[in-house]
């Protein structure tokens, strides 16, 4: 079907053949790379001006069933001949609309540096890239068989201008070549296939040529990838692509036998393909690889300085036809891709997908910008289709700002860098940090309130009347406690100076003492006096009344015996008796002391229980 | 022992420098206070050192059970959990409405099933709204992860109850044992760690929680527990079936009240208020129904309910009589006649087919031998084994010991709560010995029970300890005691142990609880952290080696197939196949249609003729296999397939068992029976099996899973074709080919 357009598209050619200009190729090698599933041809093009205008532009056309697969057509200047290849410019190129020409044909302009004088000539690469154009052929095989495909091109470099000479090689991956075109000069070396050289051809000059040939190259096409590019300024950019491959190779029909895969996968099956190689940018990091389903243990990942290598195999082998879907992702550090200029922040960041040689049918790269960024504007190498949406991620509260390019055939050759330009305030970044610090602020806030509020419905009901009195005798008993604590102290102090006397013998300053704890006491008495009668008066303090008067009459206990003892020392001292004597006098009063302590003690131990 | 340091500071005197001294004078006084302020906040430290405990062993609760997630990934493990999280992911996707209404047709081809009144949605309804909820707080968190979190993240908030539990039972000691006891406790852990996303997860939180609170209900007579705990049950209804365990066991725990004398206005209202509106709340899930007014099952509580009616009554009139001899005559009519009564309901009920007879599964709970004769369907499920004894060891350890040492201090300090433990123990105890899986329920109470002996022990040895000092201190002081220390130290002396001794046990404790620990890790680790869709070995060199085959087959299924293919498969993979193949099954493992399983077993227990046929009238485009004969995994399809015959056998005379038995034994080898040979699932597991050489040494088509050379190795598909194998041949997939033409 495609012969006979081709020879369509060739009568109309010799029908249409108006001098288009003076210029006239004198030389054109082309050399078609079907080493991949990607057809490269690169046409090197010397353009000569015959006419008298100088001519500023050169035209390329394609036929537009080849133009549909094109991907990536890209022209640089050849200044130099041969080896000493001075400074290659890349040449601006635009679509254009034809005029006076067949309409099956799409064209290109190639602006020159300089407009080409008279007799001058220029020497230009053009490199276009096809990323379906290989077409399985037969569509289905069996898992033995191999995977044969067809290309088809014209012998004769299709071109509005007249050619003098030109050359066709076509580069095959493997020597074994099903069939192919022969025309009049037609060689093979090994693997490659020559046309030419040709002569003097009048323009639009077109010989459909068809290969014929075996590959067994990956043939991964992805329907569709969705790379998300998530910067974040606390130092990362993660970047997450979604891939929906397919094996876009001849369908298997038939059996799949594992035991013939396991024992010759090369033989039984060689068109499958079993792993895929991404070539991440140098010190990525947190690298992973799932589906749907969770993660998928078969990869393997090397890193040097200058790039991450990560080998991924798809949980089964990717037979044609056969598809699969995964996810990548990965972190890159911030400083390798963001930069500042002019007061505004913008990340430069390459655009394709970082998978070899593989085919994206519709590539979706979203950059996912930090929340509260403004002024956003993109810009891309080559046309992408452009929009916006937000996403809310962790603690967004008005959402990130998302850049959507979207992007259809892309090859490898895209993989260029595009750049997205934002103004961001850095005090924005501390927002999140003082939503969580405020968050739990008021949370703990909210829970001290809460045990401090009085929830009850019913302010009269008598459990909540007996709660409140409770809570009073309890704060009562704590007062009590207290007190008979200082009375403690105060005996302590007592004791303390009765020490002093025995390393001094300053009776005096003992005598003070005791005045001084005299007095204390009494008016510790006198507080807890009021304490006491409402104690008793509380009809919740029933159970502990008795432990409370049992230790207030025990400490008054303790309180004359320790003034006794005290007296006594003192009166020995007067008497200037021995230390024995008054150690054997006071030894009985001691113990008695001692003990009541104890019993003090414990009683405040069990009040304090309560 | 506060005299001592009091005594060395007023010695050395001179303000320390801690002490803040205000004036010379008062210096002394200064230094009693900040250390009687310190003594003072006993009570704080000792909450401060609870609620630090508390903390602790929630945290410990979750990341104990995050195992797997450390070994794995975060993944949903089993089979059941997908189900569970395919559901979850529809409702958090379509909303509640869609998914209450949910017709599912990728399940039981051509059947299909109501999902919304087939499932507890407890479970999904749970981790949809903590879901909504974090996204509400904008964490941006997955489905999966909620999904994966939520058994730990219940498990945490299990060891709380627990804590309350054991509080309101015995004492705030026993509570904060019985909370460590449960956060590692390998019987609650098989089902609760992370990803394994089950109705379980919740359930038992569900379950301790209702018990909590009605035992809080009955202690207080409080209205407000007795509704907490009618919502309780609500939320333990609207997540398991084993709500029916709660509603036998609080009447039977009301019946045992009333035997023993215990009645109380508290138990009435506790108990009246939970059922009633228990039961009305139970009866808004869709799944349960009626069955409160209608199942044999629940049939205990409505009856109890009505006889504490009638105690009620009886304690009225009593009071209104004032006449013991009319009293009696009184209560003997309204006893028979209420007896009667009852006894004519339930027989008019059951013989009219309003009251549902009992349950095959409840049956056989009673008498565990009832499903091996009359439901092969429910006695092939591994996990409804009688327990071995090797496994309570394993899922108790010292627990085992400590329960009956439980029991006896319940039983010393007899209340309704004890009552209520013991009671709930001992039932969950036999329950456990009935069925493997039933060990879960009785984990919490095996858990408060042992608590309950620790924390007294320990209390006893440590008042032992803590006593001796102080007889010593006043002993010493001066030679001869008073006589009120003597009293004390006598009663010291009147402790059963010495002080050393008392020092042996607690250090005796101390080695068991950390054995405990120690087991309990060990065993998340190794046997329960497994997600059983990727398996792991050791390789040669110690390396590990794992195969994701289910996964490989799965995402193969679900990429490489027609959206609208019909799987068939044997039961236990159905969930998967629809939840990580997304793709139709026939049978699933939801067995609420046995005929539909015992169609699928006869396919496979057919010769392929016969079954391609069955599988022309199901729709059947693919067959899916799984097969350990190539990595020695035992629970393959070949070593379940009797259970596919007795199944099958059981609907469809057709199959019988002896045809594929050589003298009553199961075999794969050259000896096996040739029903057994050519059977369509003895066909697929093994085909092209026999040019592959297993192992070094053997000879080709050596079974590792069985360890014998298979004894078909020329096996050819006429209706069936290979379509995919994964890469360690355990999961195989057949397409069945479409019919040949006639001409």
């Amino acid at each position: 079907m495609g012969l006979r357009f081709d020879l369509l598209l060739f009568t109309a050619a010799l029908l249409f053949s108006p001098a288009l200009s003076d210029l006239v190729l004198s030389k054109v090698d082309r050399r078609v790379d079907l080493t991949t599933q990607v057809v490269r041809i690169t046409s090197t093009l010397k353009a000569e001006n015959t006419g008298g205008n100088s001519v500023s532009e050169v035209l390329v056309v394609f036929p537009d069933r080849q133009a549909k697969t094109l991907a990536y057509l890209s022209a640089v200047s050849n200044a130099g001949k041969g080896k000493a290849k001075v400074s290659s410019v890349t040449l601006p190129v635009k679509e254009v609309e034809l005029k006076g020409m067949p309409p099956s044909l799409v064209g290109y302009s190639v602006s020159l540096p300089e407009p080409l004088g008279k007799g001058e000539s220029f020497t230009l690469d053009v490199l276009a890239v096809y990323a379906h154009s290989l077409k399985p052929f037969p569509e289905k095989i069996t898992q033995a068989d191999i995977q044969l495909l067809v290309f088809e091109d014209s012998a004769y470099y299709l071109s509005p201008y007249e050619v003098k000479a030109q050359s066709l090689t076509v580069k095959l991956p493997q020597a074994r070549i099903e069939s192919y075109t022969k025309l009049e000069n037609t060689k093979i070396h090994g693997s490659d296939i020559k046309y030419g050289p040709y002569e003097n051809l009048p323009p639009f000059s077109y010989s459909p040529i068809v290969v014929h040939f075996e590959s067994n190259r990956p043939f991964a096409v992805a329907r569709q990838v969705v790379r998300e590019i998530e910067i974040s300024h606390w130092g990362n950019v993660q970047v997450t692509e979604h891939y929906n491959i397919v094996n876009g190779g001849s369908e298997i029909v038939g059996e799949f036998s594992r035991l013939d895969f396991q024992a010759r996968p090369h033989i039984r099956g060689p068109s499958a393909f079993k792993n895929l190689v991404a070539k991440l940018p140098p010190r990525a990091h947190s690298v992973y690889y799932r589906d749907e389903i969770g993660n998928i243990s078969t990869s393997h990942l090397w890193g040097d300085s200058k790039k991450t290598e990560l080998e991924i195999e798809p949980r089964y082998p990717m037979f044609g036809g056969w598809r699969t879907a995964f996810t990548i992702g990965y972190g890159l550090p911030l400083r390798d891709f963001l930069f500042e200029s002019e007061g505004k922040r913008f990340i430069n960041i390459s655009f394709g997908s970082p998978i070899n040689e593989i085919v994206v049918d519709t590539l979706i790269v979203k950059v996912v910008l930090p929340e509260g960024s403004r002024d956003i504007s993109v810009s891309a190498p080559f046309p992408v289709k452009e929009s916006r949406e937000t996403k809310f991620s962790h603690l967004d509260l008005v959402g990130r700002p998302v850049v959507v390019l979207e992007k259809s055939n892309v090859v490898p050759e895209h993989n260029q860098y595009f750049q997205v330009y934002y103004t961001f305030s850095s005090i924005s970044m501390l927002m999140e940090p003082l939503m969580l610090i405020s968050g739990f602020f008021f949370l703990f806030i909210t829970c001290i309130v809460y045990m401090h509020a009085d929830m009850s419905i019913s302010k009269s009901s008598p459990s909540y009347l007996a709660k409140l009195q409770w809570e009073e005798v309890q704060a009562v008993i704590q007062q009590i406690d207290n007190i008979i604590s200082r009375c403690l102290a105060v005996h302590d102090k007592l004791e303390a100076s009765l020490r002093d006397l025995s390393r001094t013998g300053d009776v005096q300053a003992c005598k003070a003492a005791r005045k001084l704890g005299d007095s204390a006491l009494k008016e510790l008495t006198k507080e807890l006096k009021p304490l006491l009668s409402f104690l008793q008066s509380s009809s919740q303090a029933g159970h502990v009344v008795s432990k409370v008067d049992e230790l207030v009459t025990k400490e008054r206990e303790l309180q004359e015996k320790l003034m006794v003892k005290l007296s006594t020392v003192v009166d020995c001292y007067e008497k200037k008796l021995s230390g024995r004597e008054i150690e054997n006098r006071i030894n009985a009063q001691q113990q008695k002391i001692t003990a009541l302590r104890q019993e003090v003690d414990d009683l405040l131990e069990f009040i304090d229980e309560l | 022992m506060v005299e001592k340091p009091n005594q060395v500071n007023a010695g050395s005197k001179s303000g320390s420098p801690t002490m803040q001294a205000t004036s010379k004078p008062t210096d002394l006084l200064s230094q009693h206070f900040s250390i009687r302020s310190l003594k003072l906040k006993t009570k704080q430290q000792e909450l401060l050192i609870r609620v630090t405990i508390l903390c602790l062993v929630y945290v410990l609760a979750f990341i104990t059970r995050l195992f797997s997630v450390l070994r794995y990934e975060s993944m949903i493990h089993e089979f059941d959990p997908y189900f569970n999280y395919r559901t979850t992911l529809f409702l958090t996707q379509k909303g509640f409405y869609e998914f209450w209404n949910w017709f599912d047709s990728e399940s039981w081809y051509p059947l299909g099933r109501i999902i919304g009144g087939t499932l507890y949605p407890g479970l999904m309804v749970t981790a949809a709204l903590i879901y909504w909820t974090m996204n509400v707080l904008r964490f941006a968190v997955h489905i999966r992860e909620v999904c994966v979190l939520t058994a730990p993240f219940f498990a945490s908030n299990t060891t709380l109850v627990a804590y309350f539990f054991g509080k309101e039972i015995w004492d705030t000691g026993a509570g904060l044992v019985a909370a460590a006891l449960i956060a590692i406790c390998p019987g609650y852990i098989s089902r609760s760690v992370a990803g394994s996303y089950d109705n379980e997860g919740v359930a038992i939180f569900a379950l301790l929680f209702t018990f909590y609170l009605f035992v809080k209900a009955v202690n207080t007579g409080s209205l407000a527990w007795s509704l907490a705990s009618a919502f309780g049950y609500f939320y333990m209804v609207s997540a398991w079936g084993g709500y029916v365990f709660i509603i036998n066991l609080i009447p039977l725990y009301v019946l045992v009240l009333l035997i023993t004398g215990r009645y109380s206005m508290r138990l009435y209202v506790a108990y009246n208020c939970m059922y009633v509106l228990g039961m009305l709340l139970a009866m808004q899930i869709r799944f349960v129904g009626f069955q409160h007014v209608q199942s044999g099952e629940h049939m205990a509580a409505m009856g109890v309910f009505f006889l504490l009616q009638v105690f009620y009554f009886l304690d009225w009139v009593k009071h209104q009589l004032n006449d013991t001899r009319l009293f009696q005559a009184f209560l003997r009519i309204t006893v028979s006649t209420a007896v009667v009564v009852g006894a004519i309901a339930i027989g008019v009920g059951t013989a009219s087919g309003y009251i549902s007879p009992w349950t095959g599964r409840f049956y056989s709970l009673l008498d565990p031998t009832y499903a091996k004769d009359h439901i092969p369907i429910i006695a092939s499920v591994s996990e409804h084994q009688p327990t071995a004894w090797s496994s309570f060891m394993f899922d108790f350890h010292i627990l085992l010991l400590l329960f009956p040492a439980g029991l006896y201090f319940c039983f010393k300090r007899l209340s309704d709560a004890t009552i209520f433990i013991v009671m709930y123990g001992l039932t969950s105890m036999y329950f456990a010995g009935v069925m493997v899986r039933l060990i879960l329920v009785a984990t919490p109470a095996v858990c408060l029970i042992s608590a309950i002996a620790v924390s007294a022990t320990i209390k006893n040895l440590t008042q032992v300890l803590r006593a001796k000092p102080k007889v010593a201190q006043t002993g010493s002081s001066r030679g001869g005691s008073s006589g009120k220390a003597s009293s004390k130290g006598s009663l010291d002396q009147s402790q059963p142990i010495s002080k050393n001794g008392a020092i042996a046990l607690l250090f005796g404790a101390f080695y068991l609880l950390s054995r405990y620990a120690i087991h309990c890790t060990w065993v998340t680790s190794e046997a329960y952290s497994s997600p059983s869709i990727v398996l792991a070995a050791r390789g040669a060199h110690g390396n590990r080696v794992i195969f994701d085959d289910y996964r490989e087959a799965y995402f193969w299924l679900r990429q490489n197939t027609p959206p609208d293919a019909k799987v068939m498969s044997w039961w236990d993979y159905g969930y998967q196949i629809t939840a990580m193949g997304n793709r139709t099954v026939i049978v699933d493992n939801n067995t609420w249609n046995n005929t539909h399983i015992a169609t699928v077993g006869r396919a496979m227990s057919s010769y392929e003729d016969e079954a391609y046929e069955i599988m022309r009238s199901l729709d059947v485009d693919y067959v899916l296999v799984v097969f350990g004969g190539v990595t020695g995994y035992s629970s393959d399809d070949i070593n379940k397939f009797l259970w596919m015959v007795r199944i099958g056998g059981g609907i469809f005379p057709v199959i019988k068992e002896p045809d594929y038995l050589v003298n009553g034994e199961y075999r794969v080898d050259k000896g096996a029976a040739p029903k057994m040979l050519n059977c369509l699932m003895y066909k697929l597991s093994y085909y092209r099996f026999g040019e592959l050489t297993t192992e070094y040494g053997k000879p080709p088509g050596y079974d590792r899973a069985r360890g014998v050379e298979i004894g078909n190795k020329d096996i050819k598909l006429e209706y069936l074709e290979e379509a995919f194998t994964t890469s360690n041949w355990i999961v195989r997939i057949y397409k069945v080919k479409p019919p040949k033409n006639r001409w």
